[in-house]
């Protein structure tokens, strides 16, 4: 099956030294909700600007449903983008800048109002035709664009932070309208962020920049559970890291001797780093003898309690000398720990992953 | 502010702010106050002055005689002479916002997207230099160029396009082209430069091609541009008088320049402020309708 989207060996470079985007390869399936994630500045919103056709790549090939496309100019690409800022037209009306794809492609006028009214009934902003975006909130303003973008039925629909400048209640409302409607239209969204929560919670897949490289494109449990690198561990979600060195049978030395089973495809010898996410730890007193076995175990000291209302977080020190952020959740039955109790902490044997470099 | 800063103990009742709003717009008053009276003094009561004298008779040597009321002054607007002086300036006028918009708006769109701030500044300057000497030196300069040895007249001999242009139409056109075109850059300039370029990108990303982004999202968007550059150039060139008199003929009168002569050779003093309500009642019109029709596109 031809991707959706077929991105090869796309590179951006804006003058001599910066490198937006820096070999890019990636397919994107008919479709599915695909988040582009990273910092600002990784180079996530060049990548869909380019699929857009607002920027042309410096090398590479961008196909859609096989068709090249990479230096065609935007008004003639089966795409369609919700800008960040939405961008709507603010000199027309509501049911103006819905229709104004339509017009541009010389769509018949009763066909046009026909979608338009079915556009604006989708968005539920039947009532609202005749206003000016200025009169409209944010969110409003949001569907509006959604509108605008969807009408023109794109084989993909680009959005670029969307729901960036609206407030959390606002987006996390807008977060499962806009799956829903992905869902009723059953069109592939390519979907640009900077909020791994967004990213996680909306996505079929992620695909994870930093410094213009596409470092892991994964489902958003592969890319939280099995990370490839110190980058995306620390980018989605919150991490504790430990140095150590690989041994066999997938075993990690700690700094202080110890060893811990850990997932691991290191060369042994070689210098790894554990990633282990705060929610996979758990507390023990000092001489509890019920640890399953696929557990590791660690002695420690409790260095610090923070109460989150849904959850505690301690602070731990392993012998190592590191100390390890826990998180556990504030159910009936948690035991408390005071600073300075010495416990044992322990991890299943699948939670820890040896990252190399 | 201030003055509920000043109370901090006291808290903000609806009494204290509506105090507050006095207080402010009081103080508004009394910035705005020695303009008004500048404004009363030397624009408003001359004006009601000149209206005055357009009714009245003239004495001998066209002065005119408060208490001898007539309408003549305004039945004589219908003159044929005065109709074709009119008509003449409001066509010059209208002729020359028109070339100084198709020349202005490309050149401003040009300053406004380069994308060095340095290189704007400069193309700005450039515009401005021209102000930095006499108009009345510029517009002799003009005259040099369109007299019988002057460069533009030698250039259209030698290509036999045109010949001797001066105390002619084209020369009093060319002239407030060359005067009013920087009035036409500058908001243009601003109201461009403005311009929410993501907005472009939008109508680009629906299916407009280049031409269709700029007619449907751009042009309108810069309309307020275009609104206030057509004023400052229409009303000034209606009412010039330097540029018809220097480089027009006996036969290119302008409505400055009529009402100029009436006050002096003609000995027609009522005449002459006829004349010059009719052409400021013309520029409010003008701009009244600019404005409306300006404003539903905004």
């Amino acid at each position: 099956m031809t991707a959706a989207v077929g991105i090869r060996g796309v590179t951006k470079r804006f003058g001599d030294d910066v490198t937006a985007v820096d070999n890019v390869s990636l397919d994107i399936v008919d479709g599915e909700f695909f988040s582009l994630l990273g910092p600002s500045g990784c180079g996530k919103t060049t990548m869909l600007r380019m699929i857009a056709g607002l920027e042309f790549p410096t090398e590479g090939s961008i196909q859609i449903f096989g068709e090249e496309l990479a230096l065609k100019p935007p008004n003639k690409r089966p795409v369609n983008t919700v800008f960040q800022s939405y961008a709507l037209f603010p000199h027309m009306t509501v049911e103006k800048n819905v229709a104004f794809g339509l017009e541009m492609r010389k769509v018949p006028k009763a066909e046009t109002a026909d979608r338009v009214t079915e556009a604006i009934a989708a968005v539920h902003m039947t009532g609202m035709e005749n206003r000016k975006p200025k009169q409209l909130s944010g969110g409003q303003q949001q569907r509006v664009a959604l509108a605008r973008a969807l009408i023109n039925r794109p084989k993909v629909l680009l959005l670029d932070e969307p729901l960036g400048a609206l407030d959390l209640k606002l987006r996390q409302a807008m977060q499962i309208e806009l799956k829903d409607i992905q869902a009723e239209v059953g069109i592939t969204f390519i979907y640009v962020t900077h909020d791994q929560e967004e990213a996680l919670t909306m996505s079929n897949r992620i695909g994870v920049m930093e410094a213009g490289k596409l470092l892991q494109v994964g489902t958003p449990e592969e890319i939280y559970e099995r990370p490839v690198n110190r980058f995306v561990a620390e980018f989605i979600g919150e991490t504790n890291f430990i140095d150590g060195i690989a041994t066999e049978d997938d075993r990690v030395r700690l700094a202080d001797g110890t060893e811990v089973y850990a997932i691991s495809d290191a060369p042994v010898g070689a210098d790894v780093t554990l990633t282990l996410r705060p929610e996979k730890i758990q507390i023990h007193a000092r001489d509890a003898t019920n640890i399953p076995p696929e557990r590791n175990q660690l002695p420690a000291t409790i260095t610090r309690q923070l109460y989150y209302g849904e959850s505690f977080y301690y602070e731990i020190e392993i012998p190592g000398g590191e100390l390890l952020d826990a998180r556990l959740e504030n159910i009936p039955s948690l035991r408390r720990w005071d600073v300075g109790t010495e416990v044992t902490i322990s991890f299943h044997r699948e939670a820890a992953e040896a990252l190399t470099s | 502010m201030t003055m509920l800063d000043d109370h901090p103990s006291e808290e903000a009742s609806p009494e204290l702010e509506k105090k507050a709003e006095r207080a402010e717009s009081w103080r508004g008053f009394f910035t705005a106050l020695p303009t008004y009276v500048f404004l009363i003094i030397f624009f408003v009561l001359p004006l009601i002055i000149i209206t005055v004298i357009s009714f009245t008779e003239r004495s001998r040597t066209g002065k005119p005689v408060l208490g001898e009321w007539t309408l003549e002054w305004w039945i004589k607007l219908g003159d044929p002479l005065v109709r074709t002086v009119g008509f003449r300036s409001v066509w010059l006028a209208f002729l020359n916002t028109a070339f100084s918009l198709l020349l202005g708006y490309p050149f401003a769109y040009w300053i406004a997207t380069r994308k060095s701030a340095i290189m704007r500044n400069f193309l700005l300057v450039l515009v401005l230099i021209p102000f930095w000497s006499n108009f009345l030196v510029r517009t002799y300069a003009w005259r040099t160029l369109l007299d019988s040895n002057g460069l533009i007249t030698s250039i259209g001999e030698w290509t036999g396009l045109w010949g001797k242009m001066l105390f002619t139409e084209p020369a009093v056109f060319l002239g407030l082209l060359y005067g009013y075109l920087p009035f036409m850059v500058l908001p243009l300039y601003a109201a461009i430069e403005h311009l929410d370029w993501n907005l472009v990108e939008a109508a680009r990303d629906l299916y407009a091609g280049a031409w269709k982004a700029f007619r449907k999202v751009t042009l309108p968007l810069s309309m307020p541009g275009i609104i206030a550059g057509s004023i400052l150039v229409f009303i000034p060139s209606l009412g010039a008088y330097v540029t018809p008199d220097l480089l027009g003929g006996a036969k290119t009168t302008l409505l400055g320049n009529y009402i100029v002569t009436q006050f002096k050779s003609g000995r027609n003093w009522p005449f002459g402020a006829t004349l010059s309500v009719t052409i400021l009642a013309l520029m409010m019109i003008a701009t009244i309708i600019y404005f409306r029709k300006g404003g539903k596109t905004l």
